[in-house]
């Protein structure tokens, strides 16, 4: 693992889903309400409503990017943006290089078909199809022949653990059950681009948890582009390789777990993370510095400690190495950084300030 | 919400001291009546507009000259050779494709096997009961002339009525036309759409399925572009995320989805085509109708009372079976199984049918049951009903005389007394104290343009007649309707109930009514009565039940007693449901007054008949559209009160 101070991570390849100046404007006039909202960011419009304000955002191959805000920010319209479920009302975005915006229906159509997945809040099933059917929904639009799209259907519900299930109608399974259909669903097509719009959240917090685990499962099993909307901050921190957060159509800041809760941009995300139990959060490396940085005398040599895990699952380690200095070794276990013990400390002890 | 927002006025703001002094004037102008000019009390000649020879000069035009004639006329072939097919199938008509008659036993069969599939072993036996009550009473050749035109004009108008709705949900100006013209078709009475029809196709059989057709369209409609609207956001965007085409999301995410809304309509168009099928033996057409509209103008009690029976089970079995289809949830089988155990009630289905069949070769009285050999129990009818009515005769007696000497007679002299001017002055006022100016300019105008119609005072027959029977029908349905609302199980009684009294076709409601008091007023504001005491009852029971739990029990356990808790709480909170019933009530009795023209009323509905057998339709269209303004005024007041209760 790198340092995760950089903000987007690897810049080699070029990004999957590039965002420039986007807006979203609900009301009559969104072309005039922008002009207005450009000179004043402040102004307010009769009958319209700013739901993505000015937004620029890269989303790279593989990552994993969660959207979090309150209800009302944004989020859901800007992922509905990425997917061209709503129209923008300017600036553009590029999907693996192509104008989303510039798309024939038929284009856009096809693009759905082979690229995007996509996972609702409220599942979005078909109550007159059963399970398996529900799967094989967008096979079945692309004109997959009928055996094919149901072995795969099948083979997708095997996935998600619902394997015995396949006859069964939405409305006789439990929430959780739905989800994970909506999830096989998503994935049928084999989408390279996996948008999921606060799946769990009209979810029991237990079942939530169990659902959490899952995906996770499935995201390492699946190497895709991940979009991920939620109003859980908790959730977001679980799961993100990057975290937006979003508050009235803008994105207050784009960056890592550790860099939001260590370094949070505005007064708005500081509220957020105040109240976060941050050694379950930070990992190591967070706080690493390079070691030639490091001040002479120190004692480098030594156990090294892994660094890509959270201070809380090191914490024994930490409270009874007795070193100023704890050398950081990455996956292959060479020595990338040095922790300094007393600030650990603090922030597992919650005396950080 | 910005300043300027918060400053504006509502444009149309209830004003009640204008809608006060309009009321001052109209009182003025009833005191001073004996001063006043004739023209002020009755609307006078150079007022009254010639509609319909208006009316009459497009249809001449449409029919002559635009060559329509020949369209409908190829139209109502086409539906006559449908009707042809069903009725060969259904009761052996000498017509291709010369397969029927059905012998009874195989459709009663197949009627139980539709209640099982759909409803369970009850609905089965309520459905196959009814068709062997039918068979066993003689009476299958008028039912099945009955059905056989249900069997053709259903599916014409569920189709129709599922393209135009889709078009309504579609494009925003589909919708827009076609809301008020379906307004003024639902408040149209029956009568208005027979005339046109006549004059198109003429009578009979195929006229009769033509305007069932027309008339059992508009709720279709209604509930497809409702289904369409409902569907869940989340649901379309999966489809379009799934990759569905415009065309694939309409037919296999937004129609699917759509499901229980328009299987809704699809038992409206049934129940609507049922009711409409009955009355439109006025217009020669053969069948259960027919059969009743004689005996009951014959006075043929018993037997009247058992075709009776029968056309209301027919309705409940119509309504359970489709009301059952519209709620059916799918549900899984259980891995495994053979298809034969995966379609049990079809396997049984087709070995029964397949039984009866031979059975009906050997037994012929399984095929057919003669009339000679049908039983009736018209006689004990007539016996116990003889009995009944000697009894409560001196009761019925005195009611005919005491209603007619001192309500009928006093209500129609005091609103003929009131001049005309007054009238519109005080609706206008009504109109301004709900909605402001708006309404007060819709209401006046609907009610204006009956005063230059030409027919102010069969009009105004009618409205004392609805008007009076409204208010008997609310002394009875709020009580009734207060009393089944205190216990849950209650409830759903009374609720069973009045759906199941909504369910019967209006003109069943004359039977009792003629029986008990004979052929005149009474039994006319009788039948309304209880027609319009139905969506009384129904919608006071619903609305107190429908009252937040959470709110009793803080009247509670604020100490209201049980009186204060009704008056305080229960009865505020419940209002607007219960104004939805009232103007149900008003509509059903504006209604129920037009058919019941037939035993002998001089309103709107007896020229609505005359202009019927004279097929005028210039004077039909004018005299309908008078009823439906009347319905329409009453409906745009409750609805503005309710639409400025809830903002």
């Amino acid at each position: 693992m790198t340092l995760p101070n950089t903000a987007p991570p690897a810049t080699a390849t070029p990004p999957v889903i590039s965002c420039r100046n986007v807006w979203k404007v609900f009301g009559p006039r969104p072309g005039a309400a922008i002009e207005r909202l450009k000179a004043d960011p402040l102004a307010r419009i009769d009958g319209h409503v700013s739901a993505v304000h000015d937004v620029s955002l890269d989303i790279m191959a593989g990552e994993m990017l969660v959207v979090m805000g309150l209800s009302g920010s944004g989020k859901s319209t800007l992922v509905r943006c990425l997917s061209r479920l709503n129209e923008i009302s300017a600036g553009e975005i590029l999907v693996e290089g192509r104008n989303l915006a510039q798309l024939s229906e038929a284009e856009l159509i096809d693009l759905r078909r082979r690229k995007m997945g996509m996972v609702f809040q409220s599942f979005g099933l078909l109550p007159n199809r059963n399970a398996l059917e529900n799967v094989a929904f967008p096979l079945e639009m692309r004109g997959e022949p009928r055996a094919a799209r149901i072995a795969r259907a099948r083979e997708m519900l095997a996935l998600v653990g619902l394997q015995g299930r396949e006859n069964y109608f939405p409305r006789e399974l439990s929430g959780g059950q739905q989800q994970r259909i909506g999830i096989a669903r998503s994935l049928a097509v084999e989408p390279d681009i996996w948008f999921l719009d606060e799946p769990f959240s009209a979810l029991d917090p237990l079942i939530r948890r169990e659902m959490q685990d899952e995906f996770l499962r499935l995201k390492g099993m699946l190497k895709k582009t991940i979009i991920f909307i939620t109003h859980d901050f908790d959730e977001a921190l679980r799961l993100a390789d990057r975290i937006a957060i979003m508050k009235d159509g803008r994105v207050e800041q784009i960056d890592t777990p550790d860099r939001i809760v260590l370094a949070p941009a505005t007064e708005y995300v500081a509220r957020f993370t105040a109240d976060i139990d941050r050694a379950r959060v930070l990992h190591a490396f967070g706080l690493g510095v390079a070691p030639d940085a490091v001040t002479a005398g120190a004692v480098t040599e030594g156990a090294a400690l892994p660094g890509g895990q959270t201070l809380r699952s090191l914490a024994r380690s930490l409270v009874n190495d007795r070193r100023d200095w704890i050398p950081l070794a990455d996956d292959t276990g060479r020595v990338t950084a040095m922790l300094e013990r007393a600030r650990a400390l603090d922030i597992l002890l919650g005396d950080a300030a | 919400m910005s300043m300027t927002d918060q400053i504006r006025l509502p444009k149309s703001a209830p004003r009640p001291q204008i809608a006060m002094l309009l009321i001052g004037l109209a009182a003025v102008l009833v005191l001073t009546r004996a001063a006043l000019p004739e023209g002020l009390i009755r609307p006078p000649d150079w007022l009254i507009l010639p509609f319909a020879d208006w009316v009459n000069t497009v249809f001449t035009f449409l029919r002559d000259d635009l060559g329509l004639m020949a369209l409908t006329r190829a139209f109502a072939g086409m539906v006559e050779w449908l009707l042809d097919v069903t009725a060969n199938i259904l009761y052996g008509k000498s017509r291709w494709p010369r397969l029927g008659p059905l012998p009874w036993s195989v459709v009663a069969i197949t009627m139980a096997a539709l209640g099982a599939w759909l409803g369970g072993w009850r609905l089965a036996v309520l459905a196959g009961g009814t068709f062997t009550w039918i068979a066993v009473m003689g009476q299958w050749q008028w039912a099945m002339e009955t059905l056989s035109v249900i069997a053709v004009a259903a599916p014409f108008s569920i189709v129709t009525g599922l393209l135009l709705g889709i078009a309504a949900w579609r494009f925003r100006l589909v919708a827009r036309v076609l809301d008020p013209v379906l307004n003024i078709a639902q408040s149209l009475p029956h009568f208005a759409y027979m005339i046109p029809v006549v004059v198109f196709i003429g009578v009979g059989p195929k006229a009769g399925a033509i305007v069932t057709i027309i008339f059992s369209v508009p709720p279709m409609i209604r509930m497809t572009a409702l289904g369409l609207a409902k569907v869940p956001d989340e649901v379309v965007e999966a489809g379009r995320m799934g990759g569905a085409t415009p065309f694939q999301l309409l037919r296999k995410v937004r129609l699917p989805t759509a499901r229980t809304e328009i299987l809704v309509g699809v038992n409206q168009v049934i129940m609507q085509c049922l009711a409409m099928v009955v009355l439109a033996s006025f217009i020669g057409m053969p069948g259960l109708g027919q059969k009743l509209l004689q005996l009951l103008q014959a006075l043929k009690i018993g037997l009247s009372v058992e075709i009776g029976i029968t056309i209301v089970l027919i309705a409940v079995v119509l309504d359970r079976l489709t009301r059952a289809w519209a709620m059916r949830q799918p549900q899984h089988h259980a891995g495994g199984l053979r298809w034969w155990q995966r379609h049990p009630v079809l396997l049984a289905w087709a070995l029964a049918v397949v039984l009866a069949f031979a059975l009906a070769q050997i037994f012929p009285i399984l095929a057919q049951v003669p009339r000679r050999e049908a039983l009736s129990i018209a006689a004990p009818i007539d016996l116990v009903m003889d009995q009944v009515i000697r009894l409560v005769d001196p009761l019925t007696t005195w009611l005919r005389w005491f209603l007619i000497t001192w309500v009928l007679i006093p209500l129609r002299d005091a609103i003929q007394f009131l001049p005309f001017s007054a009238i519109l002055l005080a609706v206008a006022a009504a109109g301004w104290a709900i909605g402001g100016w708006r309404s007060a300019l819709v209401v006046g105008g609907f009610i204006a343009l009956i005063a230059v119609s030409g027919w102010w005072d069969r009009a105004m027959i009618t409205v004392y007649m609805v008007g009076f029977s409204v208010c008997l029908a609310a002394l009875i349905g709020f009580p009734l309707g207060i009393w089944a609302a205190r216990g849950e199980a209650r409830a759903q009684r009374m609720l069973l109930i009045c759906d199941t009294l909504q369910t019967f076709p209006s003109f069943i409601y004359l039977i009792p009514v003629v029986m008990l008091f004979g052929v005149n007023d009474v039994a006319v504001v009788m039948a309304v009565v209880t027609f319009a005491a139905v969506p009384l009852i129904r919608y006071t029971t619903l609305g107190l039940r429908g009252v937040a739990p959470e709110l009793i029990e803080a009247a509670q356990m604020s100490g209201a007693t049980r009186r204060q808790l009704l008056w305080q709480v229960q009865l505020p909170m419940a209002l607007p449901v219960m104004m939805v019933g009232v103007n149900q009530s008003v509509m059903f009795s504006l209604f129920m007054v037009i058919i019941a023209a037939f035993i002998g009323t001089q309103d709107l509905g007896q020229e609505l008949q005359r202009a019927l057998s004279a097929s005028d339709v210039g004077k039909g269209m004018v005299l309908g559209l008078a009823v439906a303004f009347l319905g329409l005024a009453v409906d745009h007041l409750i609805r503005s009160w309710s639409r400025n209760r809830a903002a």
